[in-house]
């Protein structure tokens, strides 16, 4: 619940008394409110909901956590190897589906 | 993206996976509270994953399902009137009301405008003063402030012709009554990591101190859940019940002040009705007594409606976790996306809709006939 | 009578000069005459259109012929990399190369919204005579009718079109087998994401473009480099999903993908993951699935790379025989997830 995606605060402007600030999702940019996280500066990561930024991402703690899982992860020595590109696993026997319909707009088979 | 792809890192997943069942003994059962926890979980076959007998019990943290049918009845009537624009997330148009859903009444000529941002409402009244704009806001504590800045906006910038229609709850309140019942088998919970961003982490270390069952804050993606889910099994097999925070890099125990602030200034606690789970006290916001003028309930006298819902949906026992999607005799026959009977089916994030979408081919007791990544 | 005394006169004939479609554009009398004239012939003119018949007769290649129709009714006409003309085009012409045909001709039926500015009109039409041409297909006949303002959106247009397929190519989702390998021409999501963000007024700026165009050259490609070519199929509603879903009921086999390999844009990415949306289940309009023979399947890939609009082609995935009728993906982190038909559009969501 709650979508809230992280994005970079590009640069944060004074548009009519409301705090707006240019956030960089992926290869997007969007206007983003904000007015309930007045302190974000240009260049962190903020968490944005509904077109306004909720939360700053605190890049410190995150560099810590991360490390943690990946060095907690390497002490069970339990790292796994990609599987190898190819067929999907052979999956054990079931029943076949015998309805192969598509299905039309009440989700009966056609 | 940043922040987003390194939890999705598939190396990470499966040592967190190698944690828990080199950890894990005993078929603990853990709710994770989030529909969108659950959305992930679901999606990608991650509870089916879980070692030792494992359990996750899907909880009611999706504020569309949760929504009253009085309230979308409601909206409906909003929507019809003349010379009205009902503004609403794209969320809420399928939900189904009483009789029909948004969508249906912006087919048959109702001005429904659906927006991504509440403060398109704001944009969308002043650029039709002649016309009444009502904003739906819906949502938990995560979009109640960003959702309160309509009314403030209205306030500051004396707005005549926008007004709201709320429907807006509280987790803490819900997870206590679920902790509290009788029926209630979860052992550890997974709290929700966007609400807490707002509102910090104390209620949850509240309720961990008083049901003695270890609550941890967590994220949304799968690794964020793996690392939640053995957090929260490493506390069993040790017999604690505390509250740890995994979604540290964004959530802090003081929570955004500023956003409650805001929130509490334009709302204020009351009692709140959650469909499926009937009345839970002290549980959801109503306009405060400054911002009462924008309430649209009072506005346009919308009188209280008392409604059943269909007899076939089992939503009440769904959100309680007390019931799989599987068990509900009208799953993936009579009640589709297409066509619901009740709002988890609809609901991009309701337990019966992420069920459907992507366990639909599973037997009878949640047995996948594909059996999922199996290669951990 | 002084000429100043003289009583206006109200004059019942219409006005020669209109900036406007009005219902009489779609009577069949001087105003038709008059938009054929001014607006249909200069962009589309050919000898057999030309000729202004009730039908066209046209000479067919030797072979099966090919033959499919759709209606565009896109909202905005014109967004970031085409409108709804090329749409109509290209998507006709797409639906029938992907069934091994040489596209030739076309068919265009307007349904126009009285009120639409004729500049409107003429853009659209002259957009659709460039895709013409750079599809290789002519439009040989139409029809243009006018609805009373509030009837119809702006521009309802429906294509026919008519190809022949040659002796010795025959594809169908029936020669689909276990072990093929599924080819994808390029990026997804392209399309959809573009209208989304310009019809909702999402309030995004970045390289959103929809991927319309034709997928000629790109099938001829792979007809001549994969003898083993079994069926393909263009992506359009419903996206990728749709396309594997179909195929996989048609065939009755399972699909087996690795979402890794699936190429996405960062744009289509950022806006999907903002607006909640599953870029397996957004609309494309400039791509294709080619499942061929595996030991077809490395020449066919290569060759789909040298051509415009496969540049981007990756191998996907693998035909099975496990879960007859289902598509199967193996995410990004190793756990495999069903993806099904989607019920409905997808909304962008908060939750």
């Amino acid at each position: 619940m709650c979508l809230s995606v992280p994005g970079k605060l590009l640069e944060r402007n004074d548009v009519g008394g409301v705090l707006v600030g240019k956030v960089q999702f992926g290869g997007i940019v969007r206007e983003v409110c904000l007015d309930l996280l007045p302190e974000a500066k240009a260049g962190e990561y903020l968490l944005v909901h509904v077109g306004y930024a909720i939360s700053l991402v605190d890049e410190e703690e995150a560099r810590k956590s991360y490390e943690y899982m990946e060095l907690a992860g390497m002490l069970e020595g339990e790292l796994t190897a990609f599987p190898d590109d190819g067929p999907a696993l052979v999956v054990e026997a079931s029943p076949p589906r015998d309805d192969f319909a598509p299905r039309g707009p009440r989700g009966e088979s056609q | 993206m940043k922040y987003l792809d390194e939890y999705r890192d598939e190396k990470l997943f499966r040592s967190q996976l190698a944690r828990l069942k080199s950890i894990a003994t005993r078929p603990w059962v853990l709710m994770e509270v989030c529909g969108g926890q659950t959305h992930t979980l679901v999606r990608y076959g991650i509870d089916e994953l879980l070692p030792a007998g494992m359990e996750m019990v899907h909880g009611p943290g999706c504020p569309v399902c949760v929504t009253p049918v009085e309230i979308i009845d409601k909206a409906i009537a909003l929507a019809g009137r003349p010379n009205t624009i009902l503004v609403s997330y794209g969320d809420m148009m399928r939900v189904p009301g009483s009789e029909s859903d948004l969508l249906q009444v912006k087919a048959l000529g109702g001005d429904v405008r659906m927006v991504y941002s509440p403060t398109e409402s704001v944009r969308i009244a002043l650029e039709n003063p002649n016309r009444e704009v009502v904003f739906f806001g819906v949502g938990f504590e995560t979009t109640a402030p960003a959702n309160a800045m309509v009314a403030w906006q209205a306030r500051r910038q004396g707005i005549k012709n926008l007004s709201l229609l709320s429907s807006h709850v509280l987790v803490p309140p819900a997870v206590e009554m679920l902790l509290s019942s009788p029926h209630n088998r979860v052992q550890g919970l997974i709290a929700p990591g966007h609400v807490c961003t707002i509102m910090g982490t104390g209620a949850y270390e509240t309720l961990a101190a008083k049901y003695k069952v270890p609550i941890v804050i967590g994220g949304f993606e799968p690794v964020d859940l793996m690392e939640a889910i053995v957090m929260l099994a490493a506390q069993l097999e040790e017999g604690r019940s505390e509250m740890e925070n995994q979604y540290r890099r964004n959530v802090r125990e003081d929570g955004n002040r500023r956003a409650r602030e805001l929130l509490f200034e334009v709302y204020e606690v009351c009692d709140r009705k959650w469909r499926g789970l009937g009345e839970v006290a002290a549980s959801g916001l109503r306009l405060s007594a400054e911002y009462r003028e924008f309430d649209a309930e009072l506005r346009f006298g919308l009188e209280d409606i008392s409604v059943d819902e269909p007899a076939e949906c089992i939503s009440a026992m769904i959100l309680q976790g007390l019931a799989k999607p599987k068990q509900c005799s009208a799953f993936g026959t009579r009640c589709t996306p297409e066509s619901p009977l009740g709002a988890p089916m609809v609901s991009s994030e309701g337990t019966c809709a992420a069920y459907y979408l992507y366990r639909r081919h599973s037997g009878e007791m949640g047995e996948d006939l594909c059996v999922a990544g199996e290669a951990v | 009578m002084s000429t100043r005394e003289m009583p206006a006169m109200a004059c019942p004939m219409p006005l020669a000069v209109k900036s406007h479609v009005v219902l009489g554009h779609g009577s069949g009398g001087r105003l038709s005459a008059a938009l054929m004239r001014d607006i249909f012939l200069p962009a589309f003119g050919n000898p057999v259109l030309n000729e202004l018949n009730d039908q066209a007769a046209v000479r067919l290649a030797p072979g099966r012929v090919a033959f499919s129709t759709d209606s565009y009714v896109v909202k905005p006409l014109f967004f970031p990399g085409g409108s709804i003309g090329e749409l109509a085009v290209y998507g006709t012409v797409n639906d029938l190369a992907v069934g091994g045909a040489e596209p030739q001709y076309l068919s265009a039926a307007f349904i126009l919204e009285e009120g639409l500015p004729l500049e409107t009109l003429r853009r659209v039409v002259e957009q659709m005579a460039v895709a013409a041409r750079r599809a290789g297909v002519t439009i040989v006949t139409g029809d243009t009718k006018v609805v009373e303002k509030g009837s119809g959106d702006q521009v309802f247009l429906t294509t026919a079109g008519i190809g022949v397929i040659p002796d010795g190519v025959t594809l169908g989702p029936q020669y689909v087998r276990a072990g093929d390998r599924i080819l994808l021409s390029g990026p997804i999501g392209e399309h959809g994401v573009t209208i989304l963000a310009q019809r909702e007024g999402l309030g995004v700026s970045g390289e959103l473009k929809s991927d319309s165009a034709p997928l000629t050259e790109l099938c001829r490609a792979l007809v001549k480099a994969a003898p083993g070519l079994r069926t393909m199929r263009d992506l359009t509603r419903g996206g990728l999903s749709s396309a594997m879903n179909e195929i996989a009921a048609s065939a009755r086999v399972g699909m087996s993908l690795e979402e890794r390999k699936i190429p996405v844009s960062e744009a289509v990415r950022g806006i999907c993951e903002l607006f909640g949306l599953d870029p397996m289940y957004v609309a494309n309009e400039g791509k294709l699935i080619a499942i061929v023979a595996p030991e077809d399947a490395e020449a066919a890939l290569a060759a789909m790379r040298t051509v415009d609009t496969g540049v981007g082609a990756e191998m996907i995935g693998t035909v099975t025989s496990n879960r007859p009728g289902c598509v199967v993906m193996r995410t990004s982190f190793g756990t495999d997830r069903i993806v099904d038909m989607l019920a409905g559009d997808q909304l962008p969501r908060i939750c």
